[in-house]
C-alpha cells in the first residue's frame, strides 16, 4: 500500500485501465486454444500420448495462472487500499474471545500481511488491548487466507477445494484462538513489548481511484515479480506428474492406506513456506493422480500457516513455551482437518 | 534533494530487499543522502507502522508501506521529495 504517487502518467487514466481490462480478457480466452494450437500443432506432439498430455498441461496453465494472479491480485490489493489495519485493530480490541477470534480470523483475510509485519502486529495488536488469544486467531488466519494462495487453488484446483481450504482455514485460526486465549499465556509474552507505546502514522487516507489502482497494480508487479519462476517451476513439475507418474505410486504414498500422510505432509510443508506458488500446481497434479483432499488440504495450510522464518521473527517477542505452544496448536489443528476431510471424501 | 531516508521493517526478506534498493541508489547517484534502517520493533510500533512494513520514509514523509517500490519510483522520491508529497 502506498500513500503517495510518484509520477504523472500522459495518457489518461481510464484509457490505460479499459485497453488493460480488454487485452487481459482477450489473453484470457486466448489461452485455452492457443495452448492447444501451439502442442499439438505446431509442436506436433499426439493428443493422449504422455508427453502430449503433459506440454498442453503446461501450456495453457501458465498464462492462465499467470492471468489470475495479475488480475486478481491487483483488483484484491485495490479493495484493500480502503481497509486501515488501523482501523482493523481498533475494531479487534476489547472484544471477548468467541465473537473477537471469529472476527479475528476473518479480518485476517482481508488485511494484508507478509511475515516480516508479524512483530510490529503482534506488539500494535497487544498494545491496542486486543486479547492474546484474538491475536493468534488473526496470526494463523493472515497468512493462511491470503489472496495468492486462494488464486492459484482456485484457477488450478478448483472453487469446492478453495472453499474447503478457507473454511479449514478458518476452523484452525479460531480454535488456535480460543484455545491459547484459554491457556492464559500472556507472562511468556516478552516483558519489553508491553512496555511499548504505539503511535499513529501521518499518512494520506483518502486518496484518488487512480492512486490507489496504480499502487495495486505496482504492489501486484512486485508481489508476482517474485513469484512467477517458482509458478513456472511449479506447473512444469505438475505437468512431469501429470503426464508420467503412475496413479498408483500416488495413492500408495499420500492415499488413505497410508496413515503417516497427513503428518508428513504436514511436516514437508513447513520448509516449503514461501513457496505456496510453487507447490499448488504441484498439488494439483497430485489431486489429478489420487492424493487425497484432506492431504492435500493439510499440506497447503501447512505451507502457508507455519513458516520457519516467522516462527524465527516471531521469537522476538514471545517465549520459547508460547511459540512451541502455538506451532503446536497449528499443526495439529492441520493433522486433524486433514483426517478429517480424508475420513469425510 | 532528500537529505534522510528511512527504511522501517523487522529484518524480513522484502525489508532487505527494499533497503539494498534504497543504498544503492543513495551511493550510486546521491552520495549526500542519510539512509537509517530501523529494526527495532519498539519504534517501528511507537511511530504506528504495525501493520504496514515495509515502509520507507523520506525526510519524516510516508512515501510507500508494505511494498518493495522500484527503483524508479524510489530515484524520483530521493530527486524531489517536496514536490511529490502532497
Amino acid at each position: 500500500m502506498t500513500t503517495i504517487a510518484a509520477r504523472r502518467t500522459h495518457v489518461p487514466f481510464w484509457l490505460v485501465v479499459t485497453v488493460a481490462a480488454a487485452l487481459w480478457l482477450v489473453a484470457w480466452f486466448a489461452a485455452l486454444p492457443l495452448s492447444i494450437w501451439l502442442a499439438f500443432e505446431v509442436l506436433g506432439l499426439e493428443p493422449g500420448t504422455q508427453l502430449g498430455e503433459a506440454v498442453a498441461f503446461f501450456l495453457y496453465d501458465v498464462p492462465k495462472v499467470l492471468l489470475l494472479l495479475t488480475g486478481i491480485v491487483t483488483g484484491v490489493s485495490f479493495l484493500r487500499s480502503f481497509v486501515a489495519p488501523e482501523k482493523v485493530r481498533s475494531a479487534l480490541a476489547g472484544r471477548n474471545a468467541v465473537v473477537g477470534t471469529a472476527a479475528a480470523a476473518g479480518f485476517g483475510i482481508v488485511t494484508p500481511f507478509c511475515s516480516c509485519s508479524a512483530v510490529p502486529l503482534f506488539i500494535g495488536f497487544l498494545e491496542a488491548g486486543v486479547p492474546l488469544g484474538v491475536t493468534f486467531a488473526f496470526l494463523v488466519a493472515s497468512p493462511m487466507v491470503n489472496e495468492v494462495a486462494i488464486v492459484l487453488l482456485w484457477g488450478l484446483v478448483g472453487p469446492q477445494l478453495t472453499i474447503a481450504y478457507v473454511i479449514a482455514g478458518l476452523i484452525v485460526a479460531i480454535f488456535a484462538g480460543l484455545l491459547i486465549g484459554r491457556l492464559g499465556l500472556e507472562r511468556y509474552v516478552e516483558d519489553y513489548v508491553w512496555k511499548i507505546r504505539a503511535g499513529s502514522v501521518a499518512i494520506d487516507d483518502h486518496p484518488t481511484l487512480e492512486v490507489r489502482l496504480r499502487d495495486a497494480w505496482r504492489s501486484t508487479l512486485d508481489i508476482v515479480g517474485r513469484i512467477w519462476k517458482w509458478v513456472i517451476i511449479g506447473i512444469g513439475v505438475g505437468a512431469f506428474i501429470h503426464g508420467f507418474v503412475p496413479t498408483e505410486l500416488v495413492v500408495k504414498i499420500g492415499g488413505e492406506d497410508n496413515p503417516l500422510a497427513v503428518p508428513a505432509l504436514v511436516a514437508l510443508g513447513v520448509p516449503l513456506y514461501s513457496n505456496a506458488a510453487g507447490t499448488i500446481p504441484i498439488i494439483e497434479a497430485l489431486l489429478g493422480k489420487g492424493l487425497p483432499v484432506g492431504s492435500a488440504l493439510a499440506f497447503m495450510m501447512a505451507i502457508t500457516a507455519l513458516s520457519l522464518p516467522e516462527m524465527m521473527i516471531l521469537r522476538k517477542v514471545m517465549k520459547t513455551p508460547l511459540l512451541a505452544t502455538f506451532v503446536a496448536i497449528v499443526a495439529a489443528g492441520i493433522v486433524v482437518i486433514g483426517y478429517a476431510f480424508n475420513w469425510l471424501t | 534533494m532528500a537529505e534522510l531516508v528511512e527504511v522501517l521493517g523487522p529484518g524480513c526478506r522484502r525489508c532487505s530487499e527494499l533497503l539494498e534498493r534504497v543504498r544503492d541508489l543513495a551511493t550510486s547517484e546521491y552520495p549526500a543522502i542519510e539512509t537509517r534502517y530501523v529494526t527495532d520493533p519498539a519504534e517501528i510500533v511507537g511511530r504506528g507502522f504495525f501493520m504496514r512494513t515495509p515502509a520507507l520514509v523520506i525526510d519524516g514523509t510516508v512515501v510507500a508501506t508494505g511494498r518493495v517500490p522500484s527503483r524508479t519510483e524510489i530515484s524520483a522520491w530521493l530527486q524531489a521529495p517536496k514536490e511529490v508529497h502532497p
